[in-house]
């Protein structure tokens, strides 16, 4: 059984192991050129993110987000500065080696899903696993649908992700996220394509995995939505302006199930 | 990324683009259907004509007067008179590696039988042109060299012959027919042997004692040519030396003076006639190839577009971690089955179309498992050559600007 997966989940507190760095940046400079001008899309970030954190990046438009989890999610490489991964130094590291990482460390979750289409859910959820070669078919087989179960899609397995709604999509895109026992799962602006109540609904699942001592960054610009993670982290012109604990996290588990579907789709009119 | 899930991959994308992958696979198909029936074709007209060169006899050597340049005018082979009787015994003694020697004398003959007459070739030779021509009689006997000694007005007519005086399906051995008015006797009747190399019907022509030819028919002193037998394949050449050296000593020439007699071999035959097929089929090949080698810039064409198409989908695999040698090997794999499925195919094809050709036209084919292999190596590695850049592209790319792609 996957670790991740099973029901034991260590508590979220204030345990000195359990509070290590997971990703540590420091003095991170991004610099985008296009020809003549400079975009300078971060100016300097210092940031920790502990294990078991569970934090929402918030910002306006263009205000760094996706840059800074890019580089922190090692799909790009910073202008300068420095970042550790677990530990590891990644300024240093070649091409392939940040593909290795991604492939160990990382789970990704994009705002448009991004699944490969044609592919079942079940064969999206494969796909990390294919590029790891200590990864035996069966064991593939098995933690891919440990992962959709824990986004309670265990029975959405074989459909592909055109019969599948918004919701369910990012869903499987989760599972995929955590199927190789990630040290951070690292989601950009995940509800952005969905509406109020599957936001909530993909928030429930975060925080089910949080629970399970999954560290987990989001990028989201509602605060409604930053509401259920346990820190927010401001963004303002490629710096970070504040970072605050959230007092009484929401919990999407409760108010799903207290909330009349009637009313949701009042409020949606 | 595990080789089943690899090729798992592969085919999947070929199976999303069905039209796409069959008319890339397409330019594969013929070019290597045509290679394979081009190559069948060339090697088939080089047995059939090696076959045929084998019905000259064994081992033979032929030698012929040189033209000469004297008082200017340059004669035509074998027209020169300067070869005797005397040159074919210095042969028959001094040639360790000669099996057989025999003058020749050639004239056309009309031949007459009761009100039937046929005109063609009377030839006059020694009975060993038959071992050397290894040709056999179907009835009667041969002439021997007491004939030839004598003289005698004996011979042995071949099955056209026989035909057309005597009609078909008969024997006619110890009949009489008149050669130019002279009255032979047939003492035998060779087997049947067809055409040869050069189209012509063997069994058109009479065979008589050379001097009888020479003395009773031609009138003449001269030979006109000789025909000689190795011992063995591997002596043709030590033969020929070995005649050139007599030969030249015979008729006081130097060893570095131009010989006045020319000898050519079966080797030598069958080495030209080789040569110009084996041009042949280099030629076809070369223009069957060419198609192959469009076929391999669809290939590459196809893959460009597809890695295009799929920055996304590089993207989200390198995003979950596949490295640039991951996409590198799923692209090339790709272009692999293509053209490997088309190299398959397309043998599949050439052989069904040489088939129909050796029915259809009734031309000599034979295809080799040479051909066969080469076609499926050379569309594997057009596959490989032509799949690498596209497939080099996609590898090269940036994940985070693969997966912003639009
Ligand atoms: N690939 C790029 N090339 C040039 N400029 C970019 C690129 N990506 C982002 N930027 C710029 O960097 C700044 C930060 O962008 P981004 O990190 O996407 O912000 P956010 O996600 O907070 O909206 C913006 O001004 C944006 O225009
Ligand atoms: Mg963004």
């Amino acid at each position: 059984m996957h670790p991740r997966c099973s029901g034991v989940a260590p508590a979220a507190g204030e345990d000195a192991n359990m509070n290590k760095a997971i990703i540590s940046v420091k003095a991170l400079v991004k610099i985008y050129k296009m020809g003549d001008v400079e975009v300078h899309a971060l100016r300097g970030v210092n940031a920790e993110i502990l294990n078991d954190d569970f934090v929402a990046i918030m910002g306006k438009s263009g205000s760094g987000k996706s840059t800074f989890m890019n580089i922190i999610g090692c799909l790009d490489v910073p202008t300068r500065g420095q970042y550790q991964l677990d530990g590891v130094d990644v300024s240093s590291l070649s091409k392939d080696q940040l593909a290795n990482l991604r492939n160990r460390k990382i789970g990704f979750v994009f705002q448009s899903f991004n699944l490969l289409s044609r592919t079942s859910a079940l064969e999206n959820v494969e796909l990390p696993l294919m590029y790891n070669k200590k990864i035996t078919s069966r064991e593939m087989r098995e933690r891919s649908l440990d992962a959709l179960e824990a986004v309670g899609l265990a029975d959405r397995a074989h459909h592909f992700p055109n019969q599948l709604s918004g919701g369910e999509q990012q869903r499987v895109a989760i599972a995929r996220s955590l199927v190789n026992d990630p040290v951070v799962i690292l989601a950009d602006e995940p509800t952005g394509n969905l509406d109020t109540r599957t936001s909530i609904d993909v928030m429930g699942i975060f925080q089910k995995l949080n629970e399970k001592g999954i560290t987990i960054v989001i990028v989201t610009h509602e605060s409604d939505i930053a509401a259920y993670t346990k820190r927010n982290i401001t963004f303002r012109d490629g710096k970070i302006i504040r970072a605050v604990e959230v007092e009484k996290p929401r919990n999407a588990a409760y108010e799903l199930a207290n909330m009349p579907v009637m009313a949701e789709e009042e409020e949606e009119v | 990324m595990k080789l089943k899930n690899l090729l798992k991959a592969a085919l999947r994308s070929l199976a999303k683009n069905k039209m796409r992958t069959f008319l890339t696979m397409l330019g594969i198909i013929i070019g290597v259907a045509s290679v394979i029936a081009m190559l069948a074709i060339g090697e088939g007209s080089k047995q059939s004509i090696q076959a045929q060169i084998s019905t000259l006899g064994t081992n033979v050597l032929m030698i012929f007067p040189q033209a000469s340049n004297t008082g200017g005018v340059r004669m035509e082979a074998g027209s020169s008179q300067k070869m005797t009787i005397d040159d074919v015994t210095a042969i028959s003694d001094r040639c360790p590696s000669v099996a057989y020697v025999t003058p020749q004398v050639r004239s056309s003959g009309q031949l007459v039988n009761g009100n039937m007459n046929w005109r063609t070739s009377v030839y006059g030779v020694y009975p060993n042109y038959f071992e050397i021509r290894n040709l056999k009689l179907m009835s009667g006997n041969l002439f021997t060299m007491n004939d030839d000694r004598s003289a005698t007005k004996v011979c042995v007519i071949g099955q056209t012959v026989v035909t057309n005086l005597f009609g078909a399906d008969t024997d006619p051995v110890g009949s009489f027919i008149r050669i130019n008015k002279i009255p032979f006797k047939i003492v035998g009747i060779t087997e049947k042997k067809g055409q040869n190399a050069f189209g012509q019907d063997q069994d058109d022509m009479v065979i008589a004692p050379f001097s009888t030819v020479q003395k009773r028919i031609m009138a003449v002193t001269y030979i006109q040519s000789m025909l000689a037998s190795a011992k063995s394949e591997p002596l043709i050449p030590v033969a020929s030396q070995e005649i050139t050296d007599v030969l030249k000593a015979k008729h006081n020439l130097g060893p570095s003076e131009d010989a006045d007699f020319t000898i050519r071999t079966q080797t030598d035959i069958a080495a030209a006639a080789t040569a110009t097929s084996g041009i042949l089929t280099i030629l076809l090949a070369t223009i069957a190839s060419i198609s192959l080698l469009v076929g391999g810039i669809g290939i590459m064409n196809i893959m460009l577009v597809s890695v295009t198409e799929r920055t996304r989908e590089i993207g989200i695999r390198m995003s979950v971690g596949a490295r640039g040698r991951d996409v590198l090997l799923q692209f090339l794999i790709e272009a692999l089955l293509i053209s490997l499925l088309g190299g398959f195919i397309g043998v599949t094809l050439g052989v069904l179309v040489s088939q129909l050709i050796a029915n259809i036209l009734s031309w000599p084919v034979t295809i080799t498992i040479q051909s066969i292999l080469m076609s499926f190596l050379f569309s594997s590695a057009i596959g490989i050559f032509f799949g690498w850049y596209p497939a080099r592209k996609a590898a090269g790319l940036n994940p985070i600007d693969a997966l912003r792609y639009e």
